[in-house]
């Protein structure tokens, strides 16, 4: 059945629905907050729907990758630039995942959000609406625009309705601050992008930025190089992989509790999604040069992230900081390149985004009620507030990679895989799995042992809140002990990445 | 043998139902608390009986849990001689310790809590000895590190107990990291973690001897050292005696910290075909069983005597792998269980008499007050001390100086009869100082049928529990070691010197705790392990983690946004509104160009 019709219709509802929040705030608050409901809601059955549909067997051919539908219309022949969208295992799960997480989003600003309500949800939904269309897209310029497009409203939402540390860096130094750092990578990706297409023009003599006729792309291996290396720049930035990761703790602390769900649980996979989808199969042989210097730089993140977590007083920049640290092994295993590794990228990316997701839910619940990040005025929670301390203490385990959560079969995956080509490497990664012990404990005690930081009632998470945190707990547990239908439904788009990497090793 | 699953989903439905009901009446959470372990007991009997009538094998496969291209580990358990062994003490002694700790919890405001976390524990414990493959394993030995933390910190107002629990949890992560990279290495080599091709594979793979395999033992001895408190990971065990002692008594003594001891007795093919790996684990029990009974001596906390001698206990158990009597490590693993879980609640016992005071040296004379605690103490001391014939660890301790002497182990064995010494001074040393001598404290006891019946089973499986022949050594290689008589002797009188000594030393007069000087001080730190993993490890890094706490990376680009802003201020200077100056600066441009292209 063709039902690519319906790619586009991802991006479009919550576009249309984010237009809607805007125009209808007039009516009242809650119309904007229902409608981005409502918006998410539509999307999610259209993708349940549409992964209930979807052929997941495995090709016999690898040798070009394989998408369940693909959509395309002309939109600018003369360069050979359409609308051309395709949706694969991989992109399917990270859409999905930037579904549910729009509605913990939405969810969680209930409360937090009081001002501009319409306008908020506006920029919410068009910044989803850019993620979901950069996990679909397969034309290069089209990709640019969307990945661009992403970077506006979330600027907003940390400019306008951040929060301003006591004595430390304003809303708006962050939002610029996560501004530059991506604008200027994705300036970086877009000359990349001009001279892949203007190196494929003068060896084919046709101008396309279709990504699938970009693969078959000749190209010298100095020109592979420093094109592989632009991409990887742009992906890095956004991943964060050391040393381009200092806009993420400031954006992170500074943004509304929506804003730090999206930019962890969701943005974060984009750099890596561009790296499994773009760098390595449009890049091969220079990403396989590349892989040992990649490695090296997500083993130094999960280290360097994990160690600066344990120093930080405020816990959203603590937060922050782990998830520098969970990246790291996603910069492992993608360039470990074989398909246990590539399966552990997936799964820790959608576990780190539930559960970082949850974290920063929680957060800024916590910041609701006694109004400061800072780890001073915590402590005790456990008593005041028992909900809250389990959901804080679940989330917690589950960032440590527990057995029976999500994060364990990523990382245990990613580890397992990696083994297998550069067992050196893998060890020092697997020195995260004690820091992330050491840094997820301290959490736990700070917030929630320990003597109450003060004996005044404290309000305990409301059933909006359970309701929402419960789901994921859900998730996290399912995805941890039977993760198989997750690894079937990426599994053909990822033989094929492990087939376009495997190419390029020496 | 369907009931097998079952074993293991009681404690796990119990611990469902305990987190999900919130506001649970007390009663209710004692009964499914300690319902479901005895639940588990039962059909472990049941099944017990049936294997025993007909002993093969039983492999429950329940689910994949993942399959990537061939990684394909199940949950799956499996049953023979080994887990059947581990599992009668899981679930026998475990519902005993549940039983009692329905009357030593009572009245407190976790009680609950206290319970889904303990039947938590044993879920994850009974994965972790029915797992049929390596990561299943592994699966319940994380969950029995992440129960341990739970109950360790417990009472969590105190920031101490919050510090221990934590450093039971990290130093045992240490291992456990480890042990997955032996999981990496093995899977790499073998293409499997399913324990039974696993062995298989490996012996056709594998001549004895070679590095790799012996990489492999050591990397996963690194975890079972973790675990099981032995040297060098050994240091959070007595700290973990922050916990409320029925936990100290399931978890610190009587189960999870023999992990270590049957994950080795149960890969001991791949530790048979290497020598060096086996060595090696000897050593570690050796070693660490003279430390841990050297600091055992210089303990005033009744329960920090009774972690250091479970750490010494377990270095027997070690020092029995290490001589390849796999079956006598079982044995005395079982009979540990029985004397250690029976000594650490009397000392709850005690311990709540005096209203929760531990130090020794504030107790006295209560040898009328606490008649059913005495006499536990004194049989549960007289088996850890080896008493001859009398004692269950008698049979299993002479089972491994046997093995050790027979082997030709002459230093481990020389090592393991110097420990028999000093089991025999600091158990009785503390059976005199707290049960002799004039009362310095004022007991009350209060008793509960739920308190004595575990005690007093107990009592009774601690003098005969030697009589039980283990299933386990059915499948384990048989070691038949001489047993030449005055080697015999030598560690019987030894023992008794132990015991001779301590009545001299601390049987009679009123004792004051002697002054931390010398080697008592040494001792008492537990050599200065602590002190300098403190110094070596803990502090250089919190050190450099605050150092950075600003992040020097992003200070580089800081510096970039300065070096920027500085530019910016320079070439404001410039924009003068004078227009000669602006008039002046393209002549000189226009010159420079013009010089500049004749140049060329």
């Amino acid at each position: 059945m063709d039902l690519s019709i319906w790619l586009p219709v991802l991006v479009l509802i919550p576009l249309a629905g984010g237009a809607a929040c805007w125009w209808t705030e007039r009516l009242g608050l809650v119309w904007p907050r229902w409608i981005a409901v409502g918006s998410f809601v539509i999307d999610l059955i259209i993708m349940l729907w549409l992964w209930a549909q979807a052929d997941l067997a495995v090709s016999v051919s690898t040798a070009a990758p394989q998408f369940f539908w693909e959509f395309q219309r002309d939109w600018i022949p003369r360069f050979g630039i359409s609308l051309h969208l395709g949706l694969d295992g991989l992109g399917l799960l990270l859409i999905a995942l930037t579904i549910v997480l729009g509605l913990v989003a939405v969810l969680c600003s209930w409360r937090e959000i009081q001002q501009h309500v319409g306008f908020f949800h506006m920029n919410l939904l068009w910044n989803l609406a850019g993620v979901i269309g950069v996990f679909m897209a397969l034309d290069l310029f089209l990709f640019f625009l969307l990945w661009e497009w992403m970077l506006v409203p979330m600027y907003f939402l940390i400019a306008l309705w951040g929060h301003d540390s006591p004595g430390g860096r304003g809303r708006v130094y962050a939002a610029t601050k996560f501004f530059i750092f991506t604008q200027a990578s994705g300036l970086i990706m877009l000359a990349a992008i001009l001279g892949l297409v203007w190196l494929n023009h003068a060896s084919s003599g046709i101008w396309t930025f279709n990504y699938l006729d970009l693969l078959q792309a000749q190209l010298s291996a100095q020109a592979q190089w420093w094109l592989m290396l632009g991409f990887f720049i742009a992906f890095a930035v956004k991943l964060p992989a050391l040393p381009f990761h200092p806009w993420l703790p400031d954006a992170h602390s500074q943004a509304p509790t929506a804003g730090s769900v999206d930019l962890a649980g969701v943005l974060l996979k984009t750099g890596a999604f561009g790296l499994m989808r773009f760098s390595i199969t449009l890049f091969p042989e220079a990403s396989a040069q590349f892989a040992d210097t990649a490695m090296i730089i997500g083993i130094a993140g999960i280290i360097y992230g994990a160690s600066l977590a344990l120093s930080q007083t405020d816990i959203k920049r603590f937060v922050a900081y782990t998830s520098i640290s969970h990246m790291g092994f996603v910069l492992l295993g993608v360039y470990a390149g074989n398909l246990v590794a590539m399966q552990g990228v997936v799964i820790q990316m959608l576990a780190h985004g539930i559960s970082t997701g949850a974290l920063f839910v929680l957060c800024g619940e916590l910041y609701e009620r006694i109004h400061t990040r800072e780890f001073g005025a915590m402590g005790g929670l456990a008593t005041r507030a028992p909900r809250y301390a389990t959901a804080l203490m679940f989330f917690g385990l589950a960032s440590l990679g527990l057995p029976g959560m999500g994060n364990f079969i990523g990382e245990i995956l990613i580890l397992f895989g990696a083994f297998q080509v550069a067992p050196v490497l893998t060890v020092l990664a697997a020195s995260g799995l004690v820091l992330g012990a050491i840094y997820s404990l301290l959490l736990i005690q700070k917030t929630l042992h320990g003597k109450p930081a003060s004996d005044e009632a404290l309000e305990d998470l409301v059933p909006r809140e359970q309701g929402m945190l419960l789901v994921l707990m859900a998730l996290l547990l399912a995805m941890g002990l039977y993760p198989q239908p997750l690894l079937d439904t990426a599994e053909p788009a990822l033989r094929y990445l492990v087939h376009a990497y495997a190419g390029g090793l020496p | 043998m369907n009931g097998l699953p079952w074993i293991l989903a009681a404690p796990l439905f119990g611990a469902a139902a305990l987190f999900a009901w919130r506001n649970m009446p007390e009663r209710l959470a004692a009964v499914i608390g300690v319902g479901s372990l005895l639940t588990a007991a039962l059909l472990t009997a049941v099944l017990g009986v049936q294997y025993l009538s007909e002993p093969v094998p039983v492999n429950v496969s329940l689910w994949t849990w993942f399959a990537v291209d061939g990684f394909a580990p199940g949950i799956s358990l499996y049953l023979d001689g080994l887990s059947l062994t581990m599992l009668g003490v899981i679930t026998g002694v475990g519902a005993l310790i549940h039983l009692y700790a329905s009357w030593y919890m009572r009245g407190d405001p976790g009680y609950r809590r206290f319970f889904a976390y303990m039947n938590l524990f044993v879920a994850a414990m009974l994965l972790l000895v029915l797992g049929d493959n390596l990561l299943a394993l592994f699966f319940g030995w994380e969950g029995v590190g992440l129960c341990s933390y739970l109950l360790i910190g417990f009472w969590y107002r105190d920031p101490a107990n919050g510090h221990a629990a934590r450093k039971a949890f990290v130093t045992t992560r240490v291992g456990d990291t480890a042990m997955a990279v032996g999981l990496f290495l093995l899977f790499r080599e073998l293409g499997t973690l399913d324990i039974q091709p696993l062995l298989g594979e490996a012996q056709l793979r594998w001549p004895a001897g070679s590095p790799t395999l012996t990489l492999a033992c050591l990397l996963l001895l690194g975890g079972a050292v973790g675990k099981s408190a032995q040297l060098p990971l050994q240091t959070w065990l007595p700290d973990a005696m922050a916990g409320p002692t029925p936990v100290s008594a399931l978890i610190h003594a009587a189960t999870m910290v023999t992990a270590g001891v049957y994950l080795i007795a149960r890969l001991h093919p791949l530790y048979a075909l290497s020598p060096a790996a086996l060595a090696a684990v000897g050593w570690v029990g050796a070693i660490t069983l003279l430390l841990a009974g050297g600091a055992a001596l210089a303990q005033t906390d009744i329960k920090r005597i009774l972690a250091y001698s479970t750490m010494s206990q377990i270095g027997y158990m070690f020092l029995a792998l290490g001589a390849g009597a796999y079956s006598a490590a079982i044995f005395h693993l079982m009979t540990h269980a029985f004397f250690k879980a029976l000594l650490f609640m009397a000392a709850g016992s005690v311990i709540l008499a005096l209203h929760h005071e531990q130090d020794i040296f504030r107790m006295g004379g209560l040898r009328r007050k606490l008649p059913v605690a005495f006499w536990s103490f004194l049989i549960g001391s007289a088996a850890l001390a080896a008493l001859p014939y009398v004692s269950a660890g008698f049979w299993s301790k002479d089972a491994i100086l046997f093995a050790a002497w027979g082997g030709g182990h002459t230093a481990w064995w020389s090592m393991g009869v110097a420990g028999a010494l000093l089991t025999g001074l600091y158990s009785f040393r503390l059976v005199f100082i707290v049960f002799w001598g004039p009362a310095r404290s004022d007991a009350r006891p209060h008793h509960h049928w739920s308190e004595q019946a575990p005690l007093l089973i107990l009592m009774g499986l601690s003098l005969f529990g030697g009589l039980i022949s283990v299933p386990a050594a059915a499948v384990l290689p048989a070691s038949h070691p001489a047993h030449p008589l005055p080697v015999l002797l030598v560690q019987i009188v030894l023992g008794l010197a132990g015991i001779a000594l301590a009545w001299r030393w601390y049987g009679r007069q009123a004792q004051q705790p002697p002054p931390l000087r010398g080697w008592r001080r040494l001792a008492h730190a537990a050599w200065g392990f602590d002190a300098v993993y403190d110094r070596l490890l803990s502090r250089p890094w919190l050190a450099l983690a605050r150092i950075n706490r600003a992040d020097i990376i992003d200070g580089a680009y800081s510096l970039l946004v300065s070096l920027t802003q500085a530019g910016h201020l320079l070439l404001i200077r410039s924009q003068t509104g004078a227009l000669r100056r602006y008039a002046g600066g393209i002549a000189i441009g226009l010159i420079l160009l013009l010089g500049a292209s004749l140049w060329t």
